[in-house]
């Protein structure tokens, strides 16, 4: 249909464009039609809990699995046209990638480099990660943040222009997480478009321009952290519990109150402007000849949003 | 050469991953030496043990038994009869005599020895008695080489060595990066497929020739068994089994998602080989009716090739048969594994 390349996209250009994408395994909805793009440049981060589609949504952007229908571009290109060409340009970290034991950090980025016609040199890749020291160890002796970098590495041996990482930091402590975080956050810049799922909202808040809210295959919310937060209403967040426990309707009066959940002995209000809530509050609760046993305030943060549009904590469901 | 290659980094893959497992040196070059050697022992070649025979108390004894003790191969003793026939029913003896006018001779007609020893009794009782030979005859011993155990074992052993390291070599690699993700992994990038899978052959196959040729060491060094045919089609043949039973493997492995189908798969593929195929007893000893099967395996083909080569020094081209047989269990497996393997 399309003997040229494809038009010049109005600016910004685009890496990723989904459109009406739908995945159907046999009777289960893994993905129930989304619709997305991500700039050339940005770091997107795909955020949900396990099985919410950010796993299934990556693999077909990485040609993996294919879609039950709906359409995506990669650089303008197509996975059903131009597969070997978008396997040059792009770079994947699976999630848990188990590399050969008995292979050196070196041999093993040596091998994945060898497949592409362009890319780094296997030092620069190395470097990038920062896995220097352990070049020669075997992949047997790596810690977890390790290996992931090592899975990192590979990814970026063929210095692609989008970059997929699937749960980068999954089960790692958070040292290791945060010095994965570093790397990953050196790595934007230079043009290149950054693709992440998590399930950890603070990873997407450090690491992501842009953040796409997935649940039931559905996406829920989408735009920068700060957006998503202030979408929500409330910026700020209080948290407290009382002696004996009031009801929730207490504070119904709270100014500038946006939304109010139980919490243990207490409850958690959602408040746009913590200054005139706060005094609300406290007077509240001495009105009612409660004593407080705890109170603390918060910004929001992604997880507020994601359980505003769900109704359910991300970390509740994630640690499982 | 390019060391960039692709091809040339994915045999080292294989090739490293193999160097680097002491567990899979053993079982490749050190499992099949003891069980050579194990074997070996058990199965040497004995000299042929003495015949005991024996002779009841009574008159003649005395000057029967020191006879037949001098008697190459027998050993004459003394006893009452009841004590002989119990002797001869525990196989302590071949030979009851019973010395008189008329010798008396009992045996049991089940027992092979009792025949070659009344042979000998005779004959001694022959000359006794002032027989004359008239014929002389020249005894001349030979052991030809190539008949004993060992010779019909060490080929045998080296095409079940060949199968059982490509089923496992190749097939367990496969499995273990299919369960890692890292053949998905590996699909992602750019790689040709046909790059991957023929360098697991690749390497497979220089295995196999390290195989081959310390097989063929070993055996001459510590077993003294001699190669009678040539050395080149003796590796030639042994490759292109290598080759067959690499391609059977991939398709055992096409579609195991884990490691217990697989290696259930692949006992269930080798067990009745090891059996049927003649690795440690002739094949022609199942019956005439299972005969067109057992022909058909490859490890049949493998072996009786193998065993030709060595011991009887067939060429190559006369093996035709044996070839063509590990062709077809080379090529078709093949080309259904390439067809519906599974990458992830």
């Amino acid at each position: 249909m399309q003997p040229l390349p494809s038009p010049v996209p109005s600016s910004p250009p685009l890496a990723i464009e989904v459109r009406g994408l739908v995945k159907r395994f046999e009777d289960v909805v893994a993905i129930a039609g989304t619709d997305f793009e991500v700039p050339v440049g940005q770091c997107v981060g795909l955020l949900g809990p396990n099985g919410a589609g950010k796993t299934t949504t990556v693999e077909i952007l990485e040609g993996l699995q294919h879609a039950t229908s709906g359409e995506v571009r990669l650089l303008g290109l197509r996975w059903d046209k131009n597969a070997a060409e978008l396997r040059e340009r792009i770079g994947i970290a699976l999630q848990e990638t188990r590399f050969h034991d008995k292979l050196s950090v070196e041999e093993t980025v040596r091998l994945f480099r060898s497949f592409y016609r362009r890319g780094l040199s296997v030092e620069e890749a190395i470097a990038l990660v920062k896995l220097e020291e352990k070049r020669g160890a075997y992949v047997v002796k790596l810690s977890g943040g390790q290996r992931q970098r090592l899975a990192l590495a590979v990814a970026l041996a063929a210095d692609p222009e989008i970059l997929f990482l699937d749960e980068p930091t999954t089960g790692l402590d958070p040292q290791s997480r945060r010095a994965l975080w570093d790397v990953i956050d050196g790595l934007k810049g230079k043009g290149r478009t950054v693709v992440l799922t998590t399930h950890y909202m603070e990873e997407a808040q450090v690491l992501c321009d842009q953040v796409i809210i997935m649940d039931h295959g559905r996406i829920v919310a989408r735009g920068t952290p700060a957006q998503l937060i202030a979408s929500i209403g409330g910026e700020q967040v209080i948290e407290f519990a009382t002696t004996p426990s009031l009801p929730a309707e207490a504070f119904a009066d709270v100014p500038t109150l946006v939304a109010a959940r139980p919490r243990g002995d207490g409850h958690t209000l959602s408040v746009k402007e913590l200054h005139r809530a706060l005094p609300g509050v406290l007077s509240i609760v001495t009105a009612r000849g409660a004593n407080l046993v705890h109170l603390s305030t918060r910004q929001a943060t992604l997880d507020d949003v994601f359980l505003a549009f769900t109704g359910r904590s991300l970390r509740e469901d994630s640690s499982s | 050469m390019n060391t960039q290659h692709p091809l040339w980094q994915l045999v080292l893959f294989r090739m490293r991953g193999f160097l680097r497992e002491p567990a899979a040196l053993f079982w490749v070059f050190i499992f099949p030496l003891l069980t050579a050697l194990a074997l070996g022992v058990a199965f040497r070649d004995r000299a042929l043990p003495e015949l005991a025979v024996a002779v009841v108390d009574g008159p003649d004894a005395d000057r029967l038994a020191p006879s037949l003790e001098a008697v190459e191969g027998l050993t004459a003793q003394r006893m009452s009869e009841a004590a002989g026939r119990d002797a001869l029913r525990r196989s302590k003896v071949a030979l009851v005599l019973i010395p008189g006018p008329q010798p008396e001779l009992i045996v049991d007609p089940t027992q092979a020895d009792g025949r070659t020893a009344r042979l000998m009794v005779v004959d001694n009782l022959e000359r006794l008695q002032g027989r004359v030979d008239r014929v002389v005859v020249q005894n001349r011993q030979v052991t030809a080489p190539g008949s004993r155990y060992i010779d019909f074992l060490i080929p045998g052993l080296l095409g079940f060595g060949l199968m059982s390291s490509s089923l496992w070599g190749l097939g367990w690699a496969l499995v273990q990066m299919r369960t890692g993700k890292l053949l998905k992994r590996l699909v992602a990038t750019p790689m040709k497929r046909s790059h991957f899978l023929f360098s697991f052959m690749l390497g497979r196959t220089v295995l196999a020739l390290a195989e081959i040729l310390f097989f063929v060491a070993f055996a001459r060094v510590l077993f003294d068994v001699h190669m009678f045919g040539s050395l080149l089609s003796f590796t030639l043949l042994g490759l292109c089994g290598s080759t067959a039973f690499g391609g059977l493997s991939l398709l055992v492995v096409s579609r195991a998602g884990n490691a217990e189908t697989a290696s259930g798969l692949m006992n269930l593929v080798s067990m009745p080989m090891m059996v049927l195929s003649g690795v440690f007893f002739s094949a022609s000893n199942f019956p005439g009716w299972l005969q067109p099967f057992i022909q058909a395996l490859p490890l049949t083909a493998l072996n009786d090739g193998l065993r030709a080569i060595m011991l009887d020094g067939t060429p190559l081209l006369a093996l035709w048969p044996q070839v063509l047989v590990l062709g077809v269990w080379g090529l078709i497996p093949f080309l259904i594994a390439v067809r519906y393997f599974k990458w992830m």
